[in-house]
């Protein structure tokens, strides 16, 4: 069909086309330029107009390093634990079977729809000063460790979920025959499978943790070296009309953000070229 | 994997207390609380007049917003899903930054940017347009955050079409916005709706950049989102409880219609 | 309605259309927040009133009361409250003002440096001031650790709350006050630094924004002694929280200015606002909600609910803002910003 196509293309259109095409990649770079990357561009001039010295000290304040270190350590708990509860969740949604499956599934969703400072004030009610289970997290790490672990539960789950629903079962089966128990048929089997997602996944879950600002500013309360995650000290930075420093942390966020992403990115597709590979 | 009953129900209770506690129970706390003093409260609520300002000036940027994403986000999935060039996983690379960038941090980077001591500062000093702390930054702000919402979701659609239908229709002599009209638009219908459902409750949520970029005066340049967080800092808890709740609603929306264009989705591709 | 029919998208969008530009239209949008206040008769004129965190009482009387006077009428206001640092540097940078409230008279000069107010806007008789405070040490209820004096808060494991001076003018009122005690009005400066040294590296933990921030923080269960302005406290004992305020012996008079913008579209009804928080029933509105009048024979009134201090030592013995300023409070050099900072990052 395409061959008739080309015999009765009026002439020049090829070079027409050719010409759309780069008038539209122009278009299309053009607005991402103004929206997305000048933007970014100008936290980079900034930074640079600070010069490296001044980059230097803001990043290694005092306030600065206790907000990385709340932040990485909070965020990368946060990931592990919906790592593995993504993993039971997307398992019991795909391979389970109850009443109130479907409901389980749809509020799944919820977190990403949700502003976030509508997350922070559901966090709050349960678990502020009024919480009616007793359990008051506010100005805590465990509390913004919830608010966290609510925003970012559908990223594993909703990345693994759509793999374990093509998961061949036959090679579960087989290896089953062969004698192995579950536990080995999990580790060796489906896991290996699950991973370049569950990596991506988890990626999107710390990345998303990281800059989080919305769903902890209510419930976290911002105490230096406690809950001061590293949003809230640009936030306090750009407020403080300290520019330079603000232009720092974001970059250094910018950076850890595109790095575990892409390490995560990298791991996973290995991880996928073995599971293509082997026998 | 033949798991036993006992395993399976341990697994299959493990994950329904973990949703339990994380989302539902939360969720439902929110709702008695706003409830429970009656309709009529919440009602007066939503209704004072800076909550009235502040749905009004969300669905301004949203009216902006979203045509936006479209005009410029179709041609942009066209051109991806359509055509190789150099630079493509740039570009791509380039769409997908908003989703690793902190709201905080496209704050910080419009106001270095478009403030009157940033890289553009001549727009606001010398041309008199005030970008933030005005109506403007708002919309940049929340573009910034939906660029990939209507690109990701028309992409693949036009992927997995082809071209064929197209190219019949050109041949056939129609105009390229005749084909694009008739064909194309009504072939990425549910992608593009799901993109603008996506992009039209992202807008409505945004928090962190908005606060960053806007002056943040009731009645004026609130939204519902920086209503929700300045009653709760002036003490006002049920009345940010009840603008919660007005935009949890909005978010179960989102739920409802993702799962009837799941269905439809499924049932076309039957 | 199947959406799938032609023309059915094209109703959907159009209802949606409607609906959005029905509620756009639709007015009772305003600046007020009280639930079943839903549009009154519409005001000739809004003025935008920048304020410093805590004035809220005191404005929230103000306004109405200006609002039935003959000068007033028909004229609402917007207001915007927070750490006076960041609503000074925020208007420099185009936060839209007609009338501003600040803490410390620096955050006016700023905007005199900027052009936005005249720089003979302290020159009257008022000095631009027309109402204060002092600086108060709020305690919990009962005074367990029995709080008194400025050496009390020094006790071992003691945590005290104030705001950081880097955003609010709440904090540089509480530091001053210690300071000026300490170095004698400023006499033996080394003392005053040390005292302040020991009590930020020691007993400060949090760092909250502003004054009123710093209130809710402490209210939320965190310190033992919260540092703030007499009128806040006041204020949160009226609202029956669990709290008591003490003013020690030596303690400094807090003057909190007020400006009209030069660039404000109605110079006539801000200025009018502004002459009104001088005029007697303006001064006693302020002395209801707790704060200290400048109107001598107002203040004789209220005299029971502000008690004078052994020693009030005011700005102008330490030699005006204009020198105080610089000398502790620079963003980089100032002493007491440098040991703030190095104490809490």
């Amino acid at each position: 069909m395409t061959s008739a196509v080309a015999v009765l293309d009026p002439p020049g259109a090829g070079r027409r086309r050719r010409g759309n095409t780069s008038l539209r990649v122009g278009a299309a770079t053009l607005w991402l330029s103004v929206i997305v990357l000048l933007p970014l561009a100008a936290i980079v001039w900034q930074s640079a107009t600070g010069g490296w010295h001044a980059f230097w000290l803001a990043v290694t304040s005092n306030a600065a390093l206790e907000s990385f270190r709340v932040t990485l350590t909070i965020s990368i708990g946060v990931t592990l634990i919906n790592a593995v509860f993504g993993v039971i969740v997307a398992w019991v949604l795909t391979r389970d079977d109850f009443p109130g499956k479907r409901l389980v599934d749809s509020v799944i969703d919820l977190p990403f729809a949700l502003p976030t400072i509508v997350a922070s004030l559901v966090m709050l009610a349960l678990y502020g000063p009024n919480s009616p289970v007793g359990l008051h997290l506010q100005h805590t790490k465990w509390g913004v460790g919830i608010a966290l672990l609510f925003v970012t539960l559908p990223f594993v789950v909703r990345s693994v979920q759509p793999v374990l629903l093509e998961l061949d079962r036959e090679v579960e089966e087989a290896a089953a025959s062969l004698g192995a128990d579950n536990w080995l048929i999990f580790t060796r089997v489906v896991l290996p499978a699950l991973l370049p997602s569950l990596l991506s996944g988890a990626g999107l879950a710390f990345s998303r943790a990281i800059g989080e600002f919305g769903s902890v500013v209510l419930i976290g309360g911002a105490v230096p070296g406690e809950t001061e995650v590293s949003s809230q000290w640009i936030r306090t930075l750009i407020e403080n009309d300290d520019r330079v420093g603000a232009a720092a942390i974001s970059i250094v966020l910018l950076v850890v953000s595109f790095v575990v992403l892409f390490i995560l990115r990298a791991v996973g597709a290995r991880a996928a070229r073995r599971e293509e590979l082997a026998p | 994997m033949i798991l036993s009953p006992a395993v399976r129900l341990l697994l299959r209770w493990v994950a329904i207390v973990y949703v339990a506690i994380l989302v539902l129970i939360p969720v439902a706390v929110i709702l008695w609380r706003t409830f429970s003093p009656g309709v009529g409260a919440f009602i007066a609520s939503v209704g004072t007049p800076a909550a009235i300002s502040a749905l009004q000036l969300s669905l301004l940027v949203v009216a902006i917003v979203v045509p936006l994403n479209v005009l410029f986000g179709v041609p942009t999935a066209l051109v991806l899903a359509r055509n190789r060039f150099r630079g493509k996983s740039a570009l791509q690379a380039i769409i997908d930054l908003p989703f690793a960038v902190s709201p905080v941090v496209v704050g910080v980077a419009l106001i270095l940017l478009w403030g009157s001591a940033g890289l553009f500062g001549f727009v606001e000093n010398d041309f008199g347009l005030k970008i933030i702390f005005s109506f403007p930054g708002i919309v940049l702000a929340s573009v910034f955050v939906t660029v990939p919402f209507v690109i990701r979701e028309v992409e693949p659609v036009l992927h997995e079409l082809g071209t064929d239908q197209e190219e019949a229709s050109a041949t056939l002599g129609a105009q390229w916005w005749q084909t694009f009209w008739r064909i194309t638009l009504p072939s990425i219908r549910w992608g593009l709706t799901y993109g603008i459902v996506l992009t039209v409750a992202r807008t409505l949520g945004e928090f962190g950049a908005v606060i960053m970029v806007s002056s943040n005066l009731p009645g004026q340049s609130q939204t519902l989102t920086l209503l929700v967080a300045d009653r709760y800092n002036r003490g006002a808890e049920y009345g940010s409880y009840a603008i919660a709740t007005l935009l949890m609603s909005v978010a179960v929306l989102v739920l409802v219609v993702q799962v009837v264009l799941d269905a439809r989705r499924a049932k076309a591709a039957q | 309605m199947k959406l799938t029919k032609p023309g059915a998208r094209g109703r959907a969008l159009a209802a949606l259309a409607v609906t959005t530009s029905l509620v756009a239209a639709c007015g009772g949008g305003g600046s007020s927040d009280v639930a079943g206040e839903g549009g009154g008769p519409k005001a000739d004129t809004t003025l935008t009133m920048v304020a410093y965190a805590v004035p809220e009482p005191g404005w929230s009387k103000i306004i109405p009361a200006f609002a039935a006077t003959p000068e007033g009428k028909g004229v609402a206001v917007t207001t915007s409250y927070g750490a006076s640092g960041d609503q000074s540097r925020a208007v420099v940078d185009g936060k839209p003002a007609d009338i501003v409230n600040f803490s410390v008279e620096p955050d006016i000069t700023r905007l005199v440096k900027a052009k936005k107010v005249s720089e003979d806007w302290n020159a009257g008789a008022t000095k631009g001031i027309p109402f204060g405070s002092v600086v108060s040490l709020v305690v919990r209820k009962g005074n367990p650790k029995n709080i008194r004096d400025w050496d009390d808060l020094l006790q071992p494991g003691l945590e005290v709350v104030t705001p950081s001076p880097l955003s609010s003018g709440s904090a540089k009122w509480n530091l001053l006050a210690p300071y000026a005690a300490k170095s004698d009005g400023g006499k033996n400066a080394q003392a005053g630094l040390d005292f302040v040294n020991k009590l930020v590296t020691e007993h400060v933990k949090t760092r909250p924004g502003s004054g009123r921030e710093a209130t809710d923080v402490f209210l939320q269960g965190t310190g033992d002694v919260l540092i703030s302005y007499e009128n806040e406290a006041i204020n949160v004992e009226r609202q029956g929280k669990p709290v008591e305020h003490i003013n020690p012996p030596q303690t400094f008079k807090i003057e909190n200015p007020v400006a009209v913008v030069t660039s404000s579209q109605h110079q006539e009804q801000a200025n009018a606002l502004k002459n009104f928080l001088y005029t007697p029933d303006g001064q006693k509105l302020w002395a209801e909600a707790g704060f200290r009048p400048v109107d001598p024979a107002v203040a004789a009134d209220f005299a029971k609910d502000f008690p004078a201090p052994q020693k009030l030592w005011t700005i102008a013995d330490l030699g005006g803002w204009g020198a105080v300023d610089p000398a502790l409070f620079d963003k980089e050099n100032g002493s007491i910003t440098k040991i703030y900072k190095q104490a809490t990052g």
